[in-house]
This record gives structure tokens, C-alpha cells and sequence, in this order.
């Protein structure tokens, strides 16, 4: 029986729930403006050809009821496309659960010889506060990770870690968020505060983010504003930033 | 320069190490309004600081009396039995950890969260983290700080036996300790990855820097600790400290502070006790000597009673702290995270540690009476027997 009501609960979120979710997480998300410019974005618009690449931990990954990819990489990747109509949108995803961002730092050659991306989207800093990787160890990997990222012209959008009211008390993730945002604004990237945003949604009521369910339906519609937000600012960060040629700083 | 004198006890010590025991409290609870309130949020040092100083300062104060009458060996063995005292203690804390975790791990289910619920993979082999948690290597979150204090105390006896003899000698050899930490990175190892939160080898300084205050260091350097111009670099460097936080906090604001400052600034290092942090806590505490003297009268006020009680009894204060801290947050999850609810668990919290420490006196008291008693000053303090 239980199955059953779950199946049904599945299906119906599937289609009705994310249509009519509407703006009320976007509002409830507060100011979410790019506080640099993305400038290979802003020029790949222009030549109507954006490629991005999400390089992220088990957070940037959702599966839904029937197998579907459901998390806010698929979002984005939508929601640019009505957002830049007549540009070639790709958004490939990168995503391994458990991997520290010095892993994902050691494979961005990689993804940049794959993808050749104009930007490239890093969720990091949960896998790290679980593994417990010095919190310095970590802070390099960005800064390296934004050197190699730079070098080939890619921009890149930092996104920390969700907030997870219930296992708060146990995971300490303060250290890394702090080396995150101050790498961020270092080295002048893009920061996209999922932490502060869930948090919101959870104190405003848009989301119940202490409940325990079997269901996709909340982490469903909670990747879905994600997804929308992250367009928003990558949209915004292109338009910051005036098209510069290559080589030029 | 002599010893401070039996029963010359600065009740500012307990007091100050009173108000660290709650904000270390209110820090552990996690997306608690209350913990506005705390230091950290207005400067580069925290509740930490203190507490290692003060504890550094009573560690000194009773042992190094101890030492004097009763010989460097016997001194020398019951600050090792102390260490002994708090690791039980740690351990103690870790059990009533694990059984939290264990059952949100169980209650718990959101495939939203599934990257999070990584956390509780070590309850997959207890064999590992059981024996790394026994030998400090394996630390869940908020529970880093006995294990730097049992680092902390079984190194002591050897530098308490300098301190005694050579009070300069050993402060150089622990500022020594602390450049060559920071030059060559030692630390000690963790499980399942990197090293301590609170690097023992940094932190010592400020122990060391406690004790060595205690043992006269505090009265020779006397005439700098009360110059208007300490006072006045101070308040500079607070203000400053206070300026750079709102620029973490407020938009726009960090253009204002030029990149070679920032540069040179960051990262503000809490594992290996920053000379920011070690700078900013200095301030406060020039600052504090001068507003809030030894015979000040409000001491004795029933206002700071509350405070003064916990600092007293302050390795079982801290444990209940941070059990309190696991169950505010506990409650949080399964009964509301509204604000009022915040401000009561905070508020309840403090209450339980002020009644707990009211009744550790209860007991010290009539066990004081009892022919198995010990002789000895009563009163346990995170390092130390009180005096």
C-alpha cells in the first residue's frame, strides 16, 4: 500500500509540482547577483555557442522517480535556453559522489579537453567537511583550480554546499564555506551561495528542509530554483563583463 | 617576582572562563540566532582564545605551587593524571556522539540530503573509528577542543619545571615551538584525513603565554599591560579587526580593503592560533585588565555569581556544554527552529550549566567533609584543582 501512495506521489510531482512551483522560491531566495563578470560567457553568447561544464560532488546529482536526471544542471541548461533564445546551450555534467576538490581540480584538464567550455560550474565542499581534508588543502585546490580554469579561458561559478539543517551539528562545514568565499573573492570569481539560499528557503517556509521522506518531490523542486537561479547569475555575470578577445586581460 | 599567594584567587579568571564556557555553547549550536552575541563575530579571535589562556593561567597557578611544595615529580604526576581526567572525559562525550548520530541516521531519510548522509558511513566499521576516536585521531564536529587540552597538559610538566627556573627561557623555547610550526607545518594526523582542528604545537603558545603570565611574567611586564598607549594601540587594532568582519559580511565594503592588506592577511588561521587571533585576543584581554580590576567590587555581585560558579568547575561545565549543544540542535530538528525556540534552548542551556555547577559545588562541598577526602584545594577547574 505504501508503495503504492509513494508511486502515485512520485508521478503526480513528476509533472504538476515543478510547473506550478512559480517564483515564490525565486523571491524567497533573496539577491543572488553575480558580484563579477564572466567574460568567455558574454563572448560565447555572442558567437551563439555557450558550453558548460558542472563539475560537482553526489549534490549536483538527482534521479527521479523513473530514472530521469532531474538535478539543477538539467535546469540550468533548460532555463538558459529560453533565456538565450537562439544560442546552442550544453551543459555536461561532471558529477562523482565523494570527490574532494582536489580530485576534481586533478581532472579539470580533462573536462576543458572534453567540453572546451566557456564555464565551468564547481560544487565542492561537502565531500571535503565529511572526508575531513584540511581545510588549507582545500582553499589551494581552488586557487589552483582557478588558475588551470583561467589559463584555458574558462570562466567558473563557484557553488557551495547545500544547507542541511539536520545534520548541522555534526558536519562542520563553516571552514570550507569561509575558504570558499574567500578564494571567490580573491581571485574575483563568481560565488553562488547555495548554502545561504536553501537557508532562506527553509526559514521562509518555501521548502521544509527538515523533513525525512523516500520522495524526490522537495529535492525535486529545490533542484529545479537552483537550477533557475544559477541561470539568472550566469546570465547576469555575461552581461557584467564586456566580450573581451582572447589573450587580453 | 613570587608566586601568587594561597587563596589569592583572581576572580576574574573564573568569571571570564564562566562567560567562554557559554559562548562556546551558544557557538556549537548550529543557525542559532543567540550566537550573534558571541565574540567571534566581531573580531578575529574567539571564546577558544580565552580559554586556553585562562586554563593556561589556573594550570600554572595551581601545579606551579604544587611543584614548589610537593616537588617536580608529584606536580609533575597529577597534572598527568588531569590529562588522564579529560580524555575520559572526551571519551564520554564521543559516546553520547555517536548514539545521536546513530539514531538521526536512522530516522533520517531524504534523498535531497543524499550526499550529506556521508557523514555516518564510519557507524559502517566501528572497528576503524572507534580505535581512532580512542587515540584522538578520529573527532567528530565541536569536539576538538579536549583533545588540544589533553595535548596541551601532558606536555607540561617538562615546561612548568622551566617555567619555574627559567620563566623567559621557556616562553622563547614555546614562541620558538609556535615559528617553527608555522614554518615547517607539523601537526599531528587525523582520521579519516588531514590534522587537528587545533593544532597543539601552534596553540601551546598561548597556554604557555597564560602560565607564564601567571608566574609572574604578568607583574614584570606590568607597566606595558597598563600604558594609555597599549590601552590606545588596542583599541585601534579591535576597531580594525571589527572593520575587516563587516567586510565578510557586507557587500561592496571589501573593495575598500587594498589588495596587499589582504594579501598579507588571509587566511586568518584558527588550526595554528594566527598572529591576527593571537594579536586580537591580546587586545581584549589589555582592555579587559584595565576596566575590570581584581578588587572590583561587582565580583562579588550575585549578577556574576552564575559565571563565576561554571568557571570554577569547568572541565564538566564544557562537557555539558557541548552535550547541551548536540541536544539543542536535537530539539531544534524534531520540535521547531523558530527564533523564540533558539532564544529558550540558549537560554535553557545556560540555566543547566549554571544548576549543574551549582551542584558540583554541592558535592565538592560534602565530599570535602568525608573522611576519603583527599587533602588538596577543592574546586576542579578544566586544568586544575581551584584554589
Amino acid at each position: 500500500m505504501r508503495r503504492i501512495v509513494i508511486a502515485v506521489l512520485c508521478a503526480l510531482s513528476a509533472g504538476a509540482v515543478v510547473a506550478k512551483e512559480g517564483n515564490e522560491c525565486i523571491v524567497a531566495a533573496g539577491t543572488v547577483a553575480p558580484e563579477f563578470g564572466l567574460p568567455h560567457v558574454a563572448e560565447a553568447i555572442a558567437k551563439n555557442k555557450l558550453d558548460i561544464a558542472v563539475i560537482g560532488s553526489a549534490s549536483s546529482e538527482l534521479n527521479g522517480p523513473a530514472g530521469t536526471n532531474i538535478a539543477y544542471p538539467t535546469w540550468l541548461e533548460e532555463t538558459l535556453r529560453s533565456l538565450l533564445p537562439g544560442v546552442v546551450v550544453k551543459v555536461a555534467t561532471y558529477a562523482r559522489a565523494r570527490e574532494t576538490a582536489s580530485e576534481m581540480e586533478a581532472k579539470l584538464p580533462r573536462v576543458i579537453s572534453e567540453t572546451a567550455p566557456a564555464l565551468v560550474i564547481w560544487q565542492t565542499g561537502t565531500a571535503d567537511a565529511i572526508r575531513g581534508v584540511d581545510p588549507e588543502e582545500f582553499r589551494t585546490a581552488l586557487d589552483d583550480g582557478v588558475d588551470r580554469l583561467r589559463a584555458a579561458d574558462v570562466d567558473v561559478v563557484f557553488v557551495n554546499m547545500q544547507y542541511s539543517p539536520r545534520t548541522e551539528a555534526m558536519l562542520a562545514v563553516a571552514a570550507y564555506a569561509e575558504a570558499m568565499r574567500f578564494v571567490a573573492l580573491k581571485r574575483e570569481a563568481v560565488l553562488f551561495d547555495r548554502f545561504t539560499i536553501m537557508r532562506r528557503w527553509n526559514e521562509s517556509g518555501v521548502f521544509d528542509l527538515y523533513g525525512a521522506t523516500r520522495t524526490t518531490n522537495v529535492a525535486e523542486r529545490v533542484h529545479d530554483c537552483l537550477g533557475r537561479l544559477l541561470a539568472d547569475v550566469v546570465v547576469a555575470g555575461a552581461k557584467l563583463a564586456p566580450v573581451v578577445s582572447k589573450g587580453t586581460e | 617576582m613570587s608566586l601568587p599567594k594561597p587563596g589569592d584567587r583572581d576572580l576574574r579568571l573564573d568569571l571570564f572562563r564562566g562567560l567562554a564556557l557559554w559562548l562556546i555553547f551558544l557557538d556549537h549550536i548550529p543557525s542559532n540566532i543567540v550566537n550573534w552575541v558571541t565574540i567571534r563575530n566581531y573580531g578575529f579571535s574567539d571564546a577558544t582564545e580565552i580559554f586556553v589562556f585562562i586554563s593556561g593561567y589556573t594550570a600554572a597557578f595551581v601545579y606551579g605551587r604544587a611543584m614548589r611544595e610537593q616537588g617536580t615529580l608529584v606536580a609533575g604526576a597529577r597534572i598527568l593524571k588531569r590529562a588522564w581526567q579529560v580524555y575520559v572525559a572526551h571519551i564520554f562525550l564521543f559516546a553520547i556522539y555517536t548514539a545521536e548520530i546513530s539514531y538521526v541516521a536512522h530516522s533520517f531519510e531524504n534523498p535531497l540530503y543524499h550526499e550529506e548522509m556521508g557523514i555516518f558511513d564510519f557507524l559502517q566499521q566501528p572497528d576503524i573509528t572507534l580505535a581512532q576516536a580512542m587515540l584522538l585521531k578520529f573527532k567528530p564536529a565541536n569536539m576538538d577542543v579536549l583533545p588540544l587540552y589533553i595535548a596541551l597538559l601532558a606536555g607540561f610538566p617538562p615546561l612548568l619545571w622551566l617555567l619555574l627556573r627559567a620563566r623567559a627561557a621557556a616562553l622563547g623555547a614555546s614562541v620558538l615551538l609556535y615559528a617553527l610550526t608555522l614554518h615547517f607545518e607539523w601537526n599531528i594526523p587525523a582520521y579519516p584525513n588531514g590534522s587537528w582542528v587545533f593544532n597543539p604545537f601552534a596553540w601551546q603558545m598561548l597556554f604557555v603565554f597564560g602560565a607564564w603570565c601567571a608566574l609572574g611574567g604578568a607583574q614584570q611586564i606590568s607597566a606595558v599591560i597598563l600604558s594609555p598607549i597599549t590601552a590606545a594601540v588596542a583599541i585601534m587594532f579591535l576597531a580594525f579587526a571589527f572593520f575587516i568582519v563587516l567586510t565578510w559580511y557586507i557587500p561592496g565594503l571589501d573593495a575598500l580593503v587594498p589588495r596587499w592588506l589582504e594579501e598579507r592577511m588571509y587566511p586568518i588561521d584558527k588550526t595554528n592560533l594566527g598572529l591576527l587571533r593571537f594579536v586580537h585576543f591580546l587586545s581584549l584581554a589589555v582592555l579587559t585588565v584595565r576596566l575590570v580590576p581584581r578588587d572590583w567590587p561587582f565580583l562579588r555581585s550575585l549578577w556574576l555569581f552564575p559565571a563565576i560558579l561554571c568557571g570554577q568547575h569547568s572541565l564538566e561545565v564544557f562537557c555539558l556544554g557541548v552535550f547541551l549543544s548536540f541536544a539543542a540542535h536535537f530539539a531544534m530538528v524534531e520540535i521547531s527552529q523558530g527564533i523564540g525556540m533558539q532564544i529558550a534552548l540558549s537560554l535553557l542551556g545556560i540555566v543547566i550549566m549554571v544548576a549543574t555547577a551549582a551542584l558540583i559545588s554541592w558535592y565538592k562541598g560534602i565530599e570535602g567533609r568525608s573522611p576519603r577526602s583527599r587533602p588538596g584545594p577543592p574546586g576542579a577547574t578544566l586544568v586544575g584543582g581551584g584554589v
